[in-house]
């Protein structure tokens, strides 16, 4: 299998899980070491957005939330076009460990082909243009 | 997991790999459905080495023949599999090395300078 579908990724940090919970869930938490700007609605379902000086920014979605153990949100898969449904799935996962916290980071969900229902919406999409194109000529000749 | 993404990305790579292959794709992503002729007056390659790489191209599904004017096959560039292969990329470049170290440095910064203001304020709040 040579088409990753998870990242994951453990970290050890010295802070209890308090402190990463609230660098991870708050505003000003994902504000100071993620983003540059955030905003976030803290329950499944909920809004939130991290924005980059850079120009870039991610839209999110609350999807899991178990203080202070575990937060999931999904998001768009970088890279891909602006539109495209599919989105992978990131969660955190906090594990007391002495003082400090374990952190594991998974992303899943890169290895999802695009279902038929959107393959087609797409293809119809570049139909699309080429027959509103035509149309748009066709106005323009008649007139 | 879909069993054949891999498959699809893979002939994304495998037609990319080739200049010849890069130029046509290239030409039909930014001018649109073209004959072989078409292309062969626009690239520096002649028409049979065209036909020989759009035939290829559209056995691999990158391409779709469909009829032209005078009865010439145009080809257009299909998307789908360049998803697929832009998923493939998307994984290898997400990094999560970078914010995980941003993070422990914060963290660490916090714990020192409890009373600081966060590194990077919401301008207008």
């Amino acid at each position: 299998m040579g088409f990753p579908d998870r990242i994951e990724r453990t970290v050890e940090l010295a802070h209890p899980p308090a402190k990463v919970w609230a660098a991870l869930t708050t505003a000003e938490g994902l504000a100071a070491w993620f983003g540059n700007e955030a905003a976030i609605d803290l329950r499944p379902g909920g809004a939130a957005w991290m924005k980059w000086n850079e120009g870039y920014n991610a839209e999110m979605r609350v999807e899991r939330v178990e203080e202070p153990r575990v937060f999931g949100f999904t998001w768009h898969i970088y890279g891909l076009p602006e539109g495209d449904p599919r989105r992978t799935y990131v969660e955190f996962t906090l594990e007391p460990d002495g003082a400090g916290t374990r952190l594991t980071v998974v992303e899943s969900g890169f290895a999802q082909l695009a279902d038929e229902a959107h393959q087609k919406a797409f293809d119809g999409n570049t139909g699309g243009w080429a027959s509103e194109l035509a149309e748009l000529a066709s106005y323009l000749d008649a007139a | 997991m879909p069993p054949d993404i891999e498959a699809v990305a893979e002939q994304v790579f495998v037609a990319l790999a080739d200049p010849t292959r890069r130029a046509i794709l290239a030409a039909l992503a930014s001018g649109g459905p073209a004959t072989a002729t078409d292309l062969a007056g626009r690239l520096p390659i002649t028409r049979q080495a065209i036909a020989k790489h759009l035939a290829l191209l559209t056995l691999a599904g990158l391409v779709t023949a469909e009829p032209g004017e005078r009865r010439r096959v145009r080809y257009r560039l299909r998307s789908a599999p360049m998803q697929a292969a832009q998923q493939f990329l998307a994984a290898l470049a997400r990094d999560w090395d970078g914010p995980l170290g941003a993070l422990k440095d914060h963290l660490d910064r916090e714990a020192r300078e409890p009373a600081a203001a966060p590194l990077h304020g919401i301008p207008g709040h």
